[in-house]
């Protein structure tokens, strides 16, 4: 990748020093925080009452959940789409879909995997005629209701915005207590000086706009609907403990 | 649309926003809405206070070395492979803009809402080159549609118009044929938006935070028009004021936090999207060129003064939510894009006095904005700070000036009284049954009363409000 262009920097920057009254500085001791409210929030909840603040928090923010294991989560993926009266939809080109047994949901016919055609055009087509758009969550935020995600390649930004509907498969592995965690993630990607992800999406629940004397509209330009599938991906490891005690 | 909106005075302006009932109740159950939700959204937060101090520092800390924090912002961006223009005056960076529409040959032009766009009026500088503008968040279309009305909201650009006015645009301009149910304007507008979203060449956004380690962009949004004005056009342009910049996504996340609280009382928006583009080669969404706009605009002259507070706002208008003369005379009085108390600020500091000279008397110094900004910026006492330096420079009465010294910074200049005897009346309906006010110089006492009640930071502004409701319950 080549570095883009940079105008005008010494200049503006220079001008910026000089009305702080000072000469450029290069570099800066980082601020010394006195308190870390954000850290405090959710530090001793476990999966389960993670989980039940997301559930609570999907209420507000007019967001569907269900349930699954790892063995019936294409059932339960099947029942959304009868309740969203889809049929056609766009995935990622993820390997958790292979992970959690969704190999039948993927190589349907009217299921579109990002990336499996050529061109960009072809893929943002599929995805804007799909009835539902299916990406796995990165990091899941019990607090707000979040999910998180790091496009790239095979996870194509448009799967998650121009379908009708959102399905966002949590496995519960994903869920931690607020942005807090995922932002120290992202952080530590920066610090050890990595590109990051060109897009990394915070989503809560489906599009939504006040714009109209303050009524509450859901549904405008992303998503109509959205929908969470909380999996339960961590049973088996428990299982694992007791084995091994 | 450049920053000053509305040709005449602002007496004249306020006096025609109290005359207007109909907005005037909007606005008054906006802000209630508003309000409630915020309260709600603070107390979940666990100790507000102690967020506020920790945002508070954040923003001092970055703004203090913001010299620095834009040399890494600009390194990290154009080491990833995008472009930066620092853009000292509005007409440079329009200049750069339309440089990039025309390179691009582009035709249509989506954009995401942004209020430094609206500064530096980059739409009519792109229409005047051929280049169509679309504005894509639902206030700012309705607006748009609306022959260019100016926004009286920062967060919700067409508070002052209700469903049927929309409505009657939509059928006019557009050929609008259902009924004012805010679900099917919206519809209707997702519908025709979406294909023009397809057709863009460029998506123009503004720029919530920038994020120096990492050189990107975080955009706050509900409706997801500012992900695809970044996902579907091949080149992607946000234009960001200088101040926007946090050190970390570590900052990040308190901001994000407390500007999701403090403007809707959501914990987070629908739509939280950090960019850092432009796409890498393996991606096949997003856009192919990013360009990032650094402007100033005016923003250097308030560094190093009294005033540098300002430049902390995060842009979440919960000044604008609790303002009780923001309530009475609504948005488009203020003459400013930047209404409310943040705009009485700002607006004379990036624009001069010539044009914003009463706004720092459109306010009952009350203190209920300084209570409510997640950053702490203390905005009644940066308007009496104006209010010292008009007087200083001449733009005053004799009067003025006693009242200034003699009696310790109260509201009571000239201008703000001939205003409040012009529009007593009005304001005093909802506290006061009319045979009152009617009578003799009543109007005058009456509001004399309630602008010392309650004084500056005695009282909590939320027990005034609840008071203050009992009262007109009665």
């Amino acid at each position: 990748m080549s570095s883009g262009n940079v105008q005008n920097q010494t200049t503006f920057l220079n001008h910026v020093a000089d009305r702080l009254g000072r000469e450029r500085r290069t570099t800066v001791n980082p601020p010394s925080y006195f308190s870390f409210p954000h850290q405090k929030m959710g530090k001793e909840a476990d999966i389960s009452e993670l989980a039940k603040v997301l559930k609570k928090q999907c209420l507000a923010i007019h967001t569907d959940v269900r349930e699954a294991t790892i063995n019936n989560l294409r059932e339960v993926i099947d029942q959304v789409f009868v309740e969203y009266e889809a049929i056609t939809a766009a995935v990622w080109d993820d390997p958790r879909f292979h992970q959690f047994g969704l190999d039948s949901i993927v190589e349907r016919p009217q299921v579109s995997v990002w990336g499996e055609e050529p061109g960009r055009e072809a893929n943002i087509q599929a995805a804007e005629q799909a009835d539902v758009g299916i990406t796995f969550s990165d990091y899941t935020l019990a607090e707000s209701g979040t999910v998180v995600i790091m496009n790239g390649a095979g996870k194509g930004l448009s799967v998650s915005l121009l379908p009708t509907n959102y399905i966002a498969i949590i496995p519960l592995s994903t869920l931690v207590p607020r942005m807090t965690q995922a932002t120290a993630a992202i952080h530590e990607q920066a610090e050890k000086g990595r590109r990051l992800p060109a897009c990394i999406n915070f989503i809560s629940g489906p599009s939504n706009s006040a714009d109209i004397e303050l009524d509450l509209v859901v549904g405008v330009h992303g998503p109509v609907r959205a929908c969470y599938i909380l999996v339960d991906d961590l049973k088996k490891e428990k299982k694992n403990e007791h084995e091994t005690n | 649309m450049a920053m000053k909106i509305g040709g005449r005075s602002f007496d004249k302006r306020a006096e025609q926003g109290v005359r207007d009932s109909y907005m005037r109740e909007t606005v008054r159950t906006a802000q209630e809405r508003l309000y409630t939700n915020k309260s709600q959204a603070e107390e979940e937060l666990g100790d507000w206070e102690e967020w506020r101090s920790l945002s508070e520092k954040i923003r001092s800390h970055t703004v203090d070395n913001l010299d620095y924090y834009l040399e890494r912002l600009s390194e990290n961006v154009s080491k990833n492979g995008g472009h930066v223009y620092f853009a000292q005056t509005a007409a440079e960076a329009n200049r750069y803009i339309q440089s990039i529409a025309e390179r691009k040959e582009a035709k249509k032009v989506m954009k995401a809402k942004s209020m430094v766009t609206e500064e530096i009026s980059m739409n009519e500088a792109l229409e005047a080159t051929g280049v169509e503008v679309i504005e894509s968040d639902l206030g700012e279309y309705i607006l748009q549609i609306d022959d260019h009305d100016p926004p009286s909201h920062i967060v919700a650009p067409a508070l002052h118009k209700n469903k049927e006015q929309i409505k009657d645009t939509f059928s006019r301009r557009k050929g609008y044929q259902k009924t004012s149910k805010p679900e099917e304007l919206t519809q209707f507008v997702r519908k025709k938006l979406r294909r023009e979203f397809l057709e863009a060449d460029i998506g123009i956004t503004g720029c919530n935070f920038a994020v120096a380690e990492s050189g990107s962009v975080a955009l706050v949004t509900n409706e997801g028009n500012a992900r695809l004005v970044t996902t579907i056009p091949k080149t992607h342009i946000a234009v960001m004021g200088m101040e926007r910049v946090v050190p970390t996504w570590e900052e990040l996340d308190i901001l994000v936090s407390m500007l999701c609280r403090s403007a809707v009382g959501q914990k987070l928006t629908s739509y939280v999207t950090g960019l850092t583009g432009p796409k890498a080669q393996e991606d096949v969404d997003g856009p192919e060129e990013f360009h990032l706009v650094i402007v100033d605009n005016g923003r250097s002259n308030i560094l190093g003064t009294p005033f540098q507070s300002a430049l902390h706002c995060i842009r979440c208008a919960a000044c604008i939510n609790v303002c009780p003369v923001y309530r009475h005379i609504g948005g488009h009085a203020y003459g400013s894009i930047y209404p409310g108390p943040i705009g009485a600020v700002l607006s004379p500091l990036l624009e001069g006095y010539e044009d914003h000279q009463d706004l720092p008397y459109a306010s009952s110094l009350c203190a209920a904005c300084t209570d409510a900004c997640p950053v702490k910026i203390p905005l009644h006492e940066l308007l009496v700070e104006h209010r010292k330096v008009i007087a200083q420079e001449k733009k005053t009465t004799l009067g003025e000036t006693f009242a200034m010294k003699g009696f310790g910074l109260v509201a009571s200049s000239p201008r703000l009284f001939e205003m409040a005897a012009k529009t007593a009346p009005a304001l005093l309906a909802p506290f006061t049954n009319k045979e009152t006010i009617e009578k003799g110089p009543g109007p005058l006492k009456e509001w004399t009363a309630i602008r010392d009640f309650p004084g500056p930071k005695k009282e909590r502004f939320r027990d005034w409000v609840k008071e203050r409701n009992k009262g007109g319950a009665e």
